[in-house]
């Protein structure tokens, strides 16, 4: 195979024929990171970060809190991303994309929530406020909501990936007011502790232990979107040829997998 | 190591319904998307096999004969 061969080969990934199998390939090997990324992290978390000076251990909800949030906040800017270039460039596989990416995206928005009530409760007293922080995030789930419900409900493919598309485009106008409202308004909700242009205003374990959380959600999202998106593909591409064979191999797995049982 | 015990790390100095609620949450959570996950993967090879089935006997035939369908939503 020579070079300029090769270059073609990458551009061919992006073909839902080729693109499937590749997805299939990649994803254990993502979700094996993940696994010992959240390990690594878990221990970081609650053996090597020190107790907090001022909140105690309740801060230990810290290590899912923040990765769930930035992953709402990106997966929902991804989605935009992909439902762009579908709209741009007319690849279906793009809309697919950021449809398989919504729901986990919306897990992560719910559990943004669901960790930051349970860390109100105890050092805010309210497991609620409406503040800004907390509000645009809960309007990020209803986007979610949103956005899933529209593109399931609508039968024609076309129309709900396009559909879909605009409320993904329209929806990530309110990530950035997600992630700069503890700037621009009065929070209770405090500010950033982690940024590109300060230093960390936390114990060095601590922010390991976050990093490492936040990379194992990435490679557990990786690992999980890849996964949905196989079936839905097969779905889109069905009167092809390649599916058909695709679909045969299945078969002739789970028959065999069913004789080693028996 | 942070802890003096077993029961000291399960009591996390008192907030344990609060730290434990976010982890269990959390993994029971993306525990059940990975069983939706592949459920959707199973369910999805057997429909289309049927639909590609249905579908092909059906070629050259004018009655039709009963709709199988391909997808989720038209059950």
């Amino acid at each position: 195979m020579t070079t300029s061969e090769r270059s073609r080969s990458v551009l061919r990934f992006a073909s839902p024929q080729y693109f499937y199998p590749l997805a299939g390939k990649l994803a254990p090997w993502f979700a094996a990171l993940a696994v010992v990324l959240t390990l690594a992290g878990l221990w970081l978390g609650f053996f090597v970060a020190p107790t907090d000076a001022t909140q105690g251990e309740v801060y230990r909800v810290i290590f899912i809190h923040v990765p769930a949030a930035w992953m709402s906040m990106f997966i929902y800017l991804v989605m935009a991303f992909w439902s762009a270039v579908g709209l741009v460039m007319n690849t279906r596989l793009s809309f697919v994309m950021s449809q398989a990416l919504a729901p986990t995206g919306a897990i992560f928005c719910f559990l943004a929530l669901w960790t930051g009530a349970l860390w109100g409760k105890p050092t805010w007293g309210a497991y609620w406020v409406w503040d800004a922080r907390l509000t645009s995030q809960l309007l990020l789930l209803f986007l979610y909501f949103g956005f899933i419900a529209l593109t399931r409900a609508i039968e024609d493919p076309r129309r709900a990936d396009r559909a879909g598309a605009i409320i993904a485009l329209v929806g990530a106008v309110n990530v950035p007011i997600i992630y700069f409202s503890v700037n621009w308004w009065n929070t209770l909700h405090q500010g950033a502790s982690v940024s590109l242009t300060k230093a960390p205003s936390m114990a060095a374990t601590m922010l390991a232990g976050m990093l490492v959380m936040a990379i194992a959600a990435w490679m557990y999202t990786i690992a999980v979107v890849l996964w949905r998106v196989r079936p839905m593909i097969l779905e889109r591409e069905r009167h092809t040829e390649w599916v058909g064979t695709v679909l045969e191999k299945e078969l002739q797995a789970v028959a065999a997998n069913k004789g080693g049982r028996a | 190591m942070q802890w003096e015990s077993w029961s000291a790390f399960w009591d996390m100095g008192g907030a344990a319904i609060f730290v434990w609620g976010s982890y269990a949450v959390t993994f029971g959570l993306l525990a059940l998307e990975l069983v939706l996950v592949f459920q959707r993967r199973r369910d999805t090879t057997r429909r289309l096999l049927r639909w590609r089935r249905a579908v092909g006997k059906e070629v050259g035939k004018h009655d039709g004969g009963e709709f199988e369908p391909a997808l989720e939503s038209e059950r």
